[in-house]
C-alpha cells in the first residue's frame, strides 16, 4: 500500500470529494494564495501546503481565497452550508477562533436544533493545533475542549495519515458542522493510505495497542507520545493499552469503559490545560461509570494552566512529554 | 418623490393589495403579540417591528421564496414580509408544538427555509456573514437568487457587518445588506453610537453601491431594492440599502423608554408608514378605503385564528428535548 503523509492524506480526501461532489468548496485565507499578486494564483495552497494543487484543478470558484476576516469566513461557510453547499472553511490556526467564535457556537452549531430540525449545516472547519512549533502563545493552542463542549459540533482529531483521510471524507459527507483539527507536528508523518476513498466513522475509538495493566488515552499528537512510552515500558514488563478516541465529540465511551474495566487503571494524556479539558472530562466519565473497576486514582497528564510559552526549554516542558507520561503510568501502577 | 409616485402607478392592484396586506399583517400581529405578552402567554421577551413595516415589506416585495433573507432579534416583520405563515409564527413565539421551529427557536430564532428565511438572529450582527454565504451558494449554483441581510443601526457598527460587506465585494456575490436605522440600538441613540454621519455613506466606502432611503415610504424602499436586485441578479454584485425608519415602541415589549422624550416619541409615532401607504394608493385611486378596510378585517380574523390555535396547542413533548442534535451523553 502506498505511503503518504498526513498532509497528503488530507489533500487527497478533499480532492477526491471535490471531484465527486460539485457542491464541495474550499474557502479561507490563502487556500489558493496569490490572488491579486504578481506571480500567479494557487502556488501556496494553504500555509502548510495542505491544499496544494487544488486551485489548479478546481479554479477560483471552488477554491476561494478570502480576506483575513474569520467571522466572514465562518459565517459565509455556515450560510452556504445551510443553503446547499458543502463548504470546507479554514481557520489557519485554532487560536484565531477567538475572532469568529460567535459564528461557530452561536450560529452554525445551532441551526439544526434551533430551527426545529429543519436546517442542516454540512460544514467542515479545518484548523491547526498544537505547541512544539516555537510559535508562541497565539499560534500554538490545542483548543479541542472549547469545541467539544458545544452541542451541535463534531470534533475530530486525526492522529495518523490513514485516519486523516478517512475522517476528512466522513467530515465532508456529514450533515453537521465538524471541527477538523490538524496537528501541525504530524503533517510530515507517513502512513499507509489507500488511493481510493474510504470513511472512518465518528465516535469509534481505535485501540492502537492492546494491554492489560493500564489504559492510556491520547489525542492528536499526544497519541504518538503515549505509544512511544508504552513501547518503552513494555520492555520493563508494563503492559499498556493505548486508546485513540479519534473524535472527542461524539466520544466513544464504550471502548474506554471496556478498557478500564479490564485494566482498572487510567492515564489520560491531553495537550490542553488541566481544568475543564478533555482529560478532566474523560476522567469524569470513568469516575461516574467505571468507578468500581478502578484500582488506583485516575491520572491526568496535561499542560500547566498557563499560556503556551515561547522559549523552547519552557515549551518542551509545557507539553506532556515522555518523562511526565511515564511517571504517571508508573504512579498508577505503584 | 416624483419617481416613487410613478412607481405606485406601475404596480398592479394585486401587488398593492399584497403589500398592504403584509404591512397590516405585521402591524396587527405585533400589536397582538404585545397583548398576549402582557397576558403572560408568551415566554421570555420579544421585540416588535411596529412602525417599520414598509421597510421589511418593501425590501421583500420583489423577492421570491427562492431568495434568502437573514434577520434580526426584531424579526417578526421580516418573517411575515417573506411569506412565513402567521399561525406557525404564533405557535413558535408561544413555544408550542407545530411552531415553525417546533417550539425550539422562539421569537428571536424563527426560521423557515422553505420560504428562504434563514432565521431571525439574536446576535447583533449575526446575519450579514451568513447572508454572504447564502449569496455564495447562489453564485456557485448560478441560480440567479439573491440574499438579503437585515440589520439595524446597532449591527451596522459590528465588525461582522464590515467583514461581510468587504467579503461580498471581494467575492462578487449577490448579497444585499439592509440596515434599518430606527434611531436606536437598544437604549442608545444611533446619533450617538454610529460614528459616521450616515450608515450608507460609510458602507459605500467598502466599494459597493449604497443608498439611504425613507424607510417609511414603501415605494421608495421598493425602488431602491429594484436597483439592488438588478445588480444582484444580473451582475452578481452586492448592495447596501439604509432604510431610515422610526421605532414606535420600546426596544422590547415593556421597555418604558426613559431615554426618549415625550415629544420625540410623539414625533416618531406621527410617522406611520401604513397610513402613508393608504394615503398614497387612495390619492391615485388604485385602492379605496373600503377595500383597504376589508383587508384589515381579513387580517384581523387571520391573526385571531392564529392566536386561538397557538393558545390551544400543547408545548412540545419532553421527548423533543434531545432530538435534532447528533448525540446524547
Amino acid at each position: 500500500m502506498p505511503k503518504k503523509s498526513y498532509r497528503q492524506a488530507i489533500n487527497e480526501a478533499i480532492r477526491g470529494e471535490m471531484r465527486r461532489d460539485p457542491s464541495v468548496i474550499v474557502l479561507g485565507e490563502d487556500v489558493a494564495g496569490g490572488q491579486g499578486g504578481t506571480a500567479g494564483v494557487g502556488k501556496v495552497g494553504n500555509i502548510f501546503g495542505v491544499l496544494a494543487g487544488l486551485y489548479d484543478e478546481f479554479g477560483p470558484e471552488r477554491v476561494i481565497d478570502t480576506p483575513i476576516t474569520e467571522s466572514a469566513i465562518i459565517g459565509a461557510a455556515g450560510g452556504a452550508a445551510m443553503t446547499g453547499l458543502r463548504p470546507i472553511a479554514e481557520i489557519m490556526f485554532a487560536d484565531f477562533v477567538g475572532v469568529c467564535f460567535d459564528q461557530i457556537y452561536n450560529q452554525a452549531a445551532k441551526f439544526r436544533y434551533m430551527f426545529g430540525g429543519k436546517a442542516k449545516t454540512p460544514l467542515v472547519i479545518r484548523t491547526t493545533i498544537g505547541a512544539g512549533f516555537r510559535a508562541g502563545a497565539q499560534h500554538s493552542q490545542t483548543l479541542h475542549p472549547l469545541f467539544t463542549m458545544v452541542p451541535g459540533l463534531k470534533v475530530v482529531m486525526p492522529t495518523n495519515a490513514y485516519d486523516a483521510k478517512g475522517l476528512m471524507i466522513e467530515a465532508i459527507r456529514d450533515d453537521d458542522p465538524v471541527i477538523y483539527m490538524e496537528s501541525k507536528l504530524l503533517y510530515d508523518v507517513e502512513d499507509e493510505v489507500p488511493d481510493e476513498a474510504y470513511r472512518v466513522p465518528f465516535g469509534e475509538a481505535n485501540v492502537v495497542r492492546q494491554g492489560k495493566h493500564v489504559t492510556v488515552v491520547g489525542m492528536g499528537l499526544m497519541l504518538a507520545r503515549a505509544q512511544a512510552v508504552a513501547q518503552e515500558l513494555a520492555k520493563a514488563g508494563i503492559d499498556c493499552e493505548v486508546i485513540d478516541p479519534r473524535t472527542t465529540s461524539p466520544f466513544d465511551e464504550e471502548t474506554l469503559l471496556e478498557s478500564v474495566e479490564k485494566t482498572g487503571r487510567l492515564v489520560i494524556v491531553d495537550e490542553s490545560p488541566p481544568r475543564c479539558g478533555l482529560a478532566a472530562d474523560i476522567a469524569s466519565i470513568v469516575a461516574e461509570k467505571a468507578f468500581k473497576a478502578l484500582k488506583a486514582p485516575i491520572r491526568k497528564v496535561t499542560c500547566p494552566h498557563t499560556p503556551v510559552p515561547f522559549a523552547p526549554a519552557l515549551e518542551d516542558e509545557y507539553m506532556p512529554n515522555p518523562r511526565r507520561i511515564e511517571a504517571a503510568i508508573r504512579e498508577v501502577l505503584a | 418623490m416624483a419617481d416613487a409616485g410613478a412607481q405606485t402607478l406601475q404596480m398592479s392592484r394585486d401587488e398593492l393589495r399584497r403589500a398592504y396586506r403584509r404591512m397590516k399583517t405585521i402591524r396587527l400581529f405585533e400589536e397582538r403579540v404585545e397583548k398576549e405578552f402582557a397576558a403572560g402567554n408568551i415566554p421570555g421577551f420579544a421585540h416588535v417591528y411596529i412602525g417599520q413595516e414598509a421597510s421589511g415589506v418593501g425590501i421583500c416585495h420583489d423577492l421570491t421564496d427562492e431568495d434568502y433573507i437573514g434577520s434580526t432579534h426584531r424579526g417578526h416583520g421580516h418573517c411575515i414580509a417573506k411569506g412565513c405563515d402567521v399561525k406557525g409564527m404564533m405557535l413558535e413565539i408561544m413555544g408550542k408544538q407545530g411552531g415553525l421551529c417546533n417550539g425550539k427557536g422562539g421569537s428571536m430564532h424563527i426560521a423557515d427555509l422553505s420560504k428562504g428565511m434563514l432565521g431571525a438572529n439574536a446576535i447583533v450582527g449575526g446575519s450579514p456573514p451568513i447572508a454572504v454565504g447564502a449569496a455564495l451558494t447562489a453564485k456557485t449554483k448560478k441560480n440567479g437568487r439573491v440574499s438579503v441581510a437585515f440589520s439595524g443601526d446597532g449591527a451596522s457598527n459590528q465588525g461582522t457587518s464590515f467583514e461581510a460587506m468587504n467579503m461580498a465585494v471581494v467575492l462578487n456575490v449577490p448579497a444585499i445588506f439592509v440596515f434599518e436605522n430606527n434611531g436606536y440600538g437598544e437604549h442608545t441613540a444611533a446619533s450617538y453610537a454610529v460614528g459616521a454621519k450616515s450608515i450608507a455613506e460609510r458602507a459605500a466606502s467598502f466599494g459597493l453601491a449604497a443608498e439611504s432611503v425613507d424607510g417609511s415610504d414603501f415605494f421608495a424602499v421598493v425602488e431602491a431594492m429594484r436597483a439592488a436586485l438588478e445588480r444582484g441578479r444580473t451582475a452578481c454584485k452586492p448592495s447596501v440599502i439604509e432604510t431610515r425608519c422610526v421605532r414606535h415602541m420600546g426596544h422590547f415589549i415593556g421597555d418604558p423608554q426613559p431615554y426618549r422624550s415625550a415629544e420625540e416619541l410623539a414625533a416618531a409615532r406621527a410617522i406611520d408608514c401604513i397610513e402613508n401607504f393608504r394615503k398614497r394608493v387612495r390619492d391615485v385611486r388604485l385602492l379605496d378605503a373600503a377595500e383597504l378596510d376589508g383587508i384589515d378585517s381579513e387580517v384581523s380574523a387571520e391573526i385571531e385564528e392564529a392566536v386561538q390555535a397557538a393558545l390551544a396547542a400543547p408545548q412540545p413533548d419532553i421527548s423533543a428535548l434531545e432530538k435534532d442534535v447528533y448525540v446524547r451523553y
